[in-house]
Parts: structure tokens; sequence; C-alpha cells
């Protein structure tokens, strides 16, 4: 089984308080610590889950620039056989839409079985995995939580709906699928691992290289665009306790005896 | 502008909330013209959605086929493409079918994609300008989508208030003829109820509910010695359950809606996924660290500090008592 895992490096929100700029045009990036977007971390354990059982090989790719290498290294370290890098001037500024045509031109250069992505990005919306597969043809189905090969080039295949309640579907190969967290428990890397494949090549991929057309992704492609970033309205707002904790707690007792919380 | 419409979601004859709050979008963009439903499915359940539409919509669009028995995005994405316009515009609410259906919809319509639209601030010839959230809520962003080609726009659930008076007396056209071949190759096989653990939280009065700031399994007795103390009990937010938890105490949109009198959301960034399981008003108390936490936007209390030291000094103050 070959299986192509297209992965984001992102601002990791549990690390970093995310801060709009002076300007207001993008968020605060000097201090900001970014790993792999979670959801693709998981995309990468399960193909390597898969390729472990079936055979095969792990290939992961993004789409960035040089920065976005390291993510690419953090799942070569954690067992990806191969990694891409599609970077091209062309591509800065593309929407969801560009993204997923520069990742059509790579899907195609291969000859992959399977394609994961993860269900979101932090700074996306859960998008481009749905594109990819219209734009191939192939089947698609998100929050995948669940993947077990059937025979046949089939996968059976679980997907959270509301409630807690699971769809099960049958899906035939090639397909696309957006994978949710807490479907596997992603393997540990450190710092050796990574140091192990630090000399790995990783192959770089232009507009020509994919066969991506001018016009067809960048800034002056995309139908949508963010115009700007603010500070989400404060909504009615919670009541703040402030002072030290004794303080608060006694507070905090109170109100809590008020609502019934407390006998 | 173009025509707008609504893809209704449904389930036993009854449409979803998320059908009139499609409607109360709709106008915001465009408050001249009064938007088309699209309701897909099979069996006696359909009827009475199309009718129960009919004072909100102008036409109800009908789509009865056996493929469409179960809600499912890839027959129903190619009935779309052949039904719809092209340049319309099509709201979706974005939920988990509508994440399945929507990105590749606007791939075969041509059209633009916006996910996730919390408002709509209005079209100014060919562009549209709506509002996101991006970073789990931390901050929001204003986009700009093109509508000359026209757009799926996926809506969030619970964000548009339904219009107070409507009576368009719409009528139901049936477009069953025009959706062509629906061979997919996805086929949907059962839908597998949740499991119940032993506690069972939409029941309970006090939750003590967790998030990614407990940090590590042995931390949940942090959480398990304050319930009992207050009398209550131990619900979580979807990291924990990801750290392999029990689901069965998920609350949110893929887990368990909770109606407590008090909540406590300890440790819990305040996704809206996660919001939208809490009803009944209660009284919901935040723990944070991160004074910029979402959270704090929806509680009615919030308490900046380490929930791993907090907590137990609130167990141990309840205690005294």
């Amino acid at each position: 089984m070959e299986i192509l895992v297209c992965v984001k490096r992102v601002p990791d929100t549990s690390e970093n308080e995310i801060e709009i700029n002076a300007e207001g045009n993008d968020i605060e990036r000097d201090d900001l610590v970014y790993s792999i977007n979670e959801p693709d971390n998981y995309a990468v354990e399960e193909a390597l889950r898969m390729v472990e059982r079936a055979g095969g090989i792990v290939t992961v790719a993004t789409v960035g620039g040089e920065d976005d290498e390291e993510v690419l290294r953090r799942e070569m370290a954690m067992g990806a056989k191969q990694a891409a890098l599609l970077s091209d001037e062309s591509f800065d500024g593309s929407d969801a839409r560009g993204i997923a045509t520069v990742l059509k031109g790579f899907v195609q250069k291969g000859k992959y079985d399977l394609v994961l992505t993860g269900v979101q990005a932090e700074d996306g919306g859960a998008q481009v995995g749905g594109m990819l597969a219209a734009m191939l043809d192939y089947p698609f189905a998100s929050l995948v939580t669940g993947i077990e090969a059937l025979d046949g080039r089939k996968l059976k295949i679980t997907r959270e709906i509301e409630g807690g309640n699971k769809e099960i579907y049958e899906i035939d190969l090639p397909c696309v699928l957006s994978i949710q967290t807490g479907i596997n428990e992603p393997r540990y890397v450190g710092m050796r691992g990574i140091r192990q494949v630090a000399s790995v090549p990783i192959s770089a991929l232009g507009a020509a290289d994919l066969g991506v057309e001018d016009g067809a992704v960048g800034a002056a492609a995309a139908r949508v665009k963010r115009l700007d970033y603010f500070v989400p309205p404060a909504g009615k707002g919670a009541e703040m306790l402030s002072g030290g904790r004794a303080e608060i707690i006694d507070r905090l007792i109170e109100l809590l005896k008020a609502r019934g919380g407390l006998q | 502008m173009p025509r707008i419409f609504a893809c209704i979601e449904h389930k036993a004859g009854v449409a979803d909330d998320s059908a009139a709050e499609l409607a109360a979008a709709a106008k915001r963009i465009d408050a001249a013209q009064v938007p088309v439903a699209v309701v897909a499915g099979w069996g006696p359940g359909l009827d009475a959605v199309c009718e129960a539409l009919r004072p909100a919509y102008s036409e109800i669009w009908r789509i009865a086929d056996r493929a469409l028995a179960h809600p499912d995005a890839e027959p129903l994405r190619k009935a779309l493409a052949s039904v719809l316009p092209r340049g319309s515009i099509v709201l979706v609410p974005h939920a988990h079918f509508g994440v399945d259906l929507s990105p590749g919809l606007s791939i075969k319509l041509d059209a633009a994609f916006v996910s996730d639209v919390l408002q709509i601030e209005g079209a100014e010839g060919a562009w549209l300008k709506v509002v996101r959230q991006e970073f789990g809520g931390q901050v929001s962003a204003h986009v700009r989508c093109d509508i000359s080609s026209g757009a799926v726009i996926n809506i969030r659930p619970g964000a548009f208030r339904p219009l107070e008076s409507a009576n368009a007396a719409g009528r139901v056209v049936d477009q069953s003829a025009r959706i062509g071949d629906l061979t997919v190759r996805r086929r949907y096989l059962e839908t597998v109820a949740s499991e119940t653990g032993g506690v069972d939280i939409s029941k309970e009065p006090v939750l003590v509910s967790i998030g990614r700031g407990i940090q590590a399994q042995e931390n949940v007795a942090i959480a398990e010695e304050l319930a009992a103390a207050m009398g209550g009990a131990v619900s979580c937010s979807r990291p924990v359950v990801d750290a392999k938890w029990d689901k069965s105490r998920q609350v949110g949109s893929s887990g368990c809606t909770v109606k407590p009198r008090v909540y406590l959301a300890c440790g819990i960034s305040g996704s809206f996924q996660h919001l939208v399981g809490i009803k009944g008003n209660p009284l919901v108390v935040a723990i944070n660290k991160n004074p910029k936490a979402p959270i704090f936007r929806a509680a009615d209390v919030g308490i900046v500090d380490d929930i791993l030291e907090f907590l137990p000094a609130l167990t141990d103050r309840i205690r005294e008592q």
C-alpha cells in the first residue's frame, strides 16, 4: 500500500497565546512555537500502522517554504520513508482551492492507493482534503476515526457524527480520507529520532514539476481571501474573579451555593 | 445577485434547527430574496420536512431517491451538482455532514468555498464579506469571497438567529427526475450508537469538566475528588478523550449534550464544538491559565489559574465547610 499524507506546519495553540499584530493583518508570529498540525500527526501515525500491517510506504508532503521542512523531518523520524516539499513563489497567497490544486499535481505524479489529511488545520477550514478528492474524482470521507483494510482494494471506515455516534462505510481505493484526532495514539518522536533523519534528502518540487498552471494558484487565483484579524467580541463576558487564590475560592463557593452547585 | 439555496439536514421527518438559521443567513447575503430549500431523502418523512419549510423558503426542492435514504454526502454531492444552477450560492450547516459534503461540492460546481462562517457582513459587487474564526476561536478574521462563479458557504450552527416572522408560503418542487446517476464508490453500511459508560453525564446536576489543561491521566483524580466533594461527576472535552479517556464523558457536538445547574470548565479552551454541548443555561465557571482562552467569552465566571493547583485548593476548602 502506498499512502500519501498531506501535512501542515502551524502555530501550536497549546503552547502559544495567539495575539494579533499592530497592523491587524496577521497574528504576532515572532515568538510562536510551530509544530505539525495535530490531526495531521494522527494521520501519519495511522498510515504507518497500515503499512506495518500490509506493507508499503508512507510519503509525507506539504505545501510551503523552507521553514516547513521541519515538520516533514519530524514525520520522517516517525517512520515516513519519503517526503516532498511543494514550494514555488507562484503558490504564495493560494486559498484552499489553490493548495488542493498543488497537491493534486503531486498525487498525479505518484501511484498512491490512499491519500490522508488531518481533519482541519488550526488556521484552516477542514476543506483541502474534500477539494482534493473532488479534483481527483476519488471518493472521500471526513472525520475518520477508524480504518480497516478489506479484501479487493476496499477499506471499512468509521466516521464520527454527532452525539458520540459513528457511521460505518465501505470505500473503494484510491480515496481521500480526513483523519480525526483520537483515531490512534501517535508514537513519540525524540530529538534523537529527528537527528537520525537530518540528512535524508527531501525532494523539492515547484509548479513546473507538478504541472501546475499559472493562474490556477496563488493570490491572483484565490477566490477566498482573509482581509484582517481582529479580537472576537467579548460576548456577555465572564465576571473575572481576581485577588489571592483563597479569596477567589471563597467568592466562587458563594456563587456555587447561590446556583445550587454546592449544598 | 445569484439565487441562494439552503441544504436542509433532517431526521425522522423533522428539519434540523439549522434550517431556520440558514434562511436567516441568506437574508444577510441578500435581503431582497427568499431562499430555496433543498431537501433530499427517501421515505415517508420527506414530505413532512418539505411542508414544515414552506413559511421560510420561497421554493422547496424535493429530491427523493433510495440512495439518499441515509444522509450520505457522496451521492448527495452528485445529485446537487446535477440539480443546482451554476453560479448559485449554496448554504450548508457546518456540522459533520457539511464537512463531508461541501468542499467537494464547491469543486464540482466550480464555486468558491468558505468554511464555518459565523457572521455575514454583506455583499458588494462580486465580493461577499464574512467573519470566521481561527486558532480554536482565539482570533476572528474578516474574509472576502468572490461569488461571481457562485459559492458554497458552510454556516456555523447556532450563529444566526432565526427570523421571527416568515410567511413565504413556498411551493414544493420535485427535482427527483433531474439528479442523474447516483452511483458512488463509498457505501453506507450502518450507524453505531454511542456507548454509555457507568455515568450518564447528561443527567448530572454538577459537572467538573476537564480539558487539555489536565495534562496527564494521573491528574484526573484531582477532578474526581472535586466532583465527589461537590456531589457531581467528571466530564471532559475532546483532547482528553483523544488521550484514551472514556468517550461517554465527552461534552460537545461529537459527544454528549449536558444540562447541569453548574458547569466547571477546567483547563478547557472553549471551542464552539465543545460549547454547543452545554445547554440549559447553567452557571459556567471557567478556570484556565491562558487569559485569552475563548472559554472566558462564554463563561459566567472566570478564574485565571492553573487547574492542577486551583482544583485541589477548592476541594480542600469545600471539604472544610
